[in-house]
């Protein structure tokens, strides 16, 4: 029995399902000074320019590739604008060889890690030199080079596996964690809450980071739960908790620096709860006009992340506008000019639909794909992307 | 008459099926206020209320589970699975409740009213998890019923049928197809009939059958097959579980051949079950064996979709190596 000393009473005593209230965690205003209390992350000038030139890139990644998809040169897309220091900031609070593993809204802990303009482009035109061979959809990356778990559609699936990949890690005696991002509406899956009570049970290094961007689709966050968030249910798993303003970088930084020591030096998990807002639709294949005002839009464009971030680095003489311009040019020529090369690289070949499968493709497989080749190189013109590639060798 | 795609279509099936009966709800994520991801439940929140259409917390097992608990007091829960690749978490809840609620407590309790609805199936470029066809791990468990329309008129008949029969039913919408298809509908409440299938074209070679979206695809091979002299029966089997065999053996035994289209994996696809059903019952009139035109035995690819899908090329492959065997 591990319940908690037994307290008596003779008249009925119910404990309020909103007993439990978190403070948020606050370091940076929105005019880029800091709260006069605040206790800062560790972080230099070097970092903290790191860091921006990540928010920048992904800026200008999403703002070109939402234009692309609409100009139908990629069939998909998802931005993360508005949260780029929930997944930004806390991957800089981490070393880069532990584990991240993501929903689909957190791209930049790849490009702090050293994901090239290139790399991103790949994957999201399906060529060969996708590390995924072309398999997902876009923004589906993965990089087992940087410890970044290759992204799964379905919601929650990684919260467990997040535990396991832990408990592997905490058995091998590695000073290493594993970070699981999700979102509010991921929580409600049964995934999420398997996985809080295997970890505090297992007692595993690793750190449940919560993207509360108040949608699932269209579904707001007061529909998706009744209680206070989701950071009060990492206390009924016994979990130690906190709950962060997530368009602070500084504030998600210091959360997640001081959840990663928790984690590595006495393996306690610990879930981390960002309040920020997707200012984006969910994906271009949503309108949210459809189920939200513009008023309420508005109201978060003045929290901007970046924008916050900026004031600051302006305030400490790190940064100033000519090189915001600067930098911004950079950014979008890298993307232009990689998105032009990545979308003249021909797709993989059609033996890629049978490698992966299995560690060794079977001989069942292997005959699908003779058939499959035979049918192609007889009506080659109803196939073109790949039909050249089986009538010239 | 009144011309629809299919989404109306469904949307003008759950109008009428709410309107005719207080005890329908239809729940599901982003169901509510916006109507669905794909619209298909437009506007029955304003018309019915929260009460009766709304979204749901993002939990497939738990809104199958609650589901099934509306359903075993008389309600007529329609469950909307946003897609059915993330069918997977209810699961439990349909293997292990929906279709057994019935045989285990002796008939004192049942989810007769239940209704699934979900889209499945490929060619919007989605990859793994928004193109899958999962209906054969559900036809492997008796006490559901399967339905797959292919048309806006047949959706219409076939979901008001599978809200009021007496038994839980997944219904499988071919999403490919939602905008897509338009087609004259009636416009009042009608039902078509589960369990049986539908000749949509007679023919004297070759039988050939398929359900959903890959009805289009059967029907363009078979106007190819036509222009080569080939006469094709084509069979919609409209419900996949229980299927239509009595329609499908008559026709085999008219065309000595049959050839079975689905999106879904080749491997324990139920193409298989039709086969071998077949042949118990068709074996000496067969001029050639049952031929199966599926999708790879690989998970559901992005860049390569267009190779992968039993398209009506393939199709008119196997219609000819059929026809010459």
């Amino acid at each position: 029995m591990n319940q908690s000393k037994e307290i008596v009473t003779h008249v009925p005593q119910f404990v309020r399902g909103d007993a439990i209230t978190f403070p948020v965690l606050k370091i940076l205003k929105g005019d880029g000074t800091l709260y006069p209390d605040a206790s800062l992350p560790k972080i230099n000038r070097e970092k903290a320019l790191k860091i921006y030139d990540a928010f920048l890139f992904i800026r200008a990644l999403d703002e070109r590739m939402l234009a692309a998809q609409r100009q139908g040169r990629i069939s998909f897309y998802m931005t993360s604008t508005g949260e780029e220091a929930t997944h930004i900031g806390s991957a800089a609070a981490l070393k880069d060889d532990d584990m991240i593993m993501a929903q689909y809204r957190e791209p930049g802990p790849l490009y702090y890690r050293g994901f090239t303009a290139a790399d991103f482009m790949n994957q999201l035109f399906s060529n060969e030199r996708d590390l995924g061979k072309g398999r997902q959809m876009p923004v589906h990356y993965g990089s087992h080079e940087l410890h970044y778990m290759t992204i799964s559609s379905p919601l929650a699936t990684q919260i467990p596996q997040a535990t396991g990949y832990a408990y592997a890690q905490k058995l091998e005696g590695k000073k290493q964690c594993t970070l699981c991002f999700f979102g509010e509406g991921a929580a409600s899956e049964g995934d999420f809450h398997a996985a809080m009570n295997m970890a505090t049970v297992f007692r595993v290094p690793v750190i449940f980071f919560c993207r509360n961007n108040h949608y699932a689709i269209s579904t707001p966050s007061e529909q998706q739960f009744a209680a206070d968030g989701v950071a009060p249910r990492g206390v009924g798993y016994g979990m130690t908790t906190i709950r962060v303003d997530g368009n602070d970088v500084l504030a998600v930084m210091k959360a997640t620096e001081d959840a990663r020591k928790r984690a590595v030096s006495k393996n306690e998990p610990i879930l981390i709860e960002a309040m920020t807002y997707r200012l984006g639709a969910h994906s271009t294949s949503d309108d949210p006009s459809g189920y939200r005002s513009r008023k309420e839009e508005n109201t978060w464009k003045k929290k901007d992340p970046v924008l916050r971030m900026k004031q600051w680095l302006l305030a400490k003489g790190w940064w100033d506008e000519q090189q915001e311009q600067k930098v911004q040019e950079t950014k979008r020529q890298e993307v232009m000019g990689e998105m032009k090369k990545a979308e003249k690289v021909p797709m993989p070949a059609l033996t890629e639909m049978i490698t992966d499968v299995y560690e060794t493709p079977p001989w069942h497989l292997q005959e699908q794909l003779d058939e499959l080749k035979q049918h192609v190189r007889k009506y080659p013109e109803h196939y073109p992307k790949s039909s050249w590639r089986e009538n010239h060798g | 008459m009144a011309e629809m795609n299919l989404l109306q279509a469904i949307n003008n099936a759950l109008d009428i099926a709410m309107a005719k009966n207080e005890k329908v709800l239809c729940f599901g994520e982003d169901v509510g206020f916006f109507g669905g991801v794909f619209r298909a439940t437009s506007n029955l929140q304003k018309k019915y209320g929260k009460d009766r259409c709304f979204n749901t917390p993002l939990t497939e097992q738990g809104i199958i589970g609650f589901a099934n608990g509306l359903a075993a007091q008389g309600h007529f829960p329609v469950a909307e699975i946003q897609f059915a690749d993330y069918i997977f978490p209810a699961f439990d809840q349909i293997v292990n409740e929906s279709a057994k609620f019935r045989y285990r407590s002796g008939n004192q309790f049942n989810v007769a009213g239940l209704t699934i609805r979900t889209p499945y199936g490929g060619g919007i470029s989605g990859g793994h998890y928004h193109s899958q066809s999962p209906e054969a791990y559900f036809v492997h468990t008796s006490g559901l019923k399967v339905v797959v329309p292919r048309n806006p008129h047949q959706a219409k008949g076939l979901l008001l049928a599978s809200i009021r029969d007496p038994n839980p039913v997944l219904f499988f919408e071919p999403k490919r197809l939602y905008r897509a298809a338009m087609g004259d509908v009636p416009e009042g409440d009608y039902e078509l009939p589960l369990g049986e299938a539908e000749i949509i074209q007679e023919g004297n070679d070759l039988t050939l059958v398929a359900w959903g979206a890959q009805i289009e695809i059967v029907c363009k091979a078979a106007a190819m097959a036509e222009e080569a002299g080939i006469s094709c029966e084509i069979i919609d089997l409209r419900s996949i579980l229980p299927w239509d065999i009595k329609t499908v053996e008559q026709s085999v035994k008219k065309t000595g051949r049959l050839v079975i289209n689905h999106e879904a994996p080749l491997t324990g696809g139920f193409g298989a079950e039709i086969t071998a059903t077949i042949q118990e019952r068709c074996f000496l009139y067969l001029e050639a064996p049952v031929s199966r035109v599926t999708g790879l035995d690989t998970p559901f690819p992005l860049a390569l979709e267009k190779e992968y899908m039993p398209d009506e090329w393939k199709t008119l492959e196997a219609i000819k190596a059929t026809m010459t065997y």
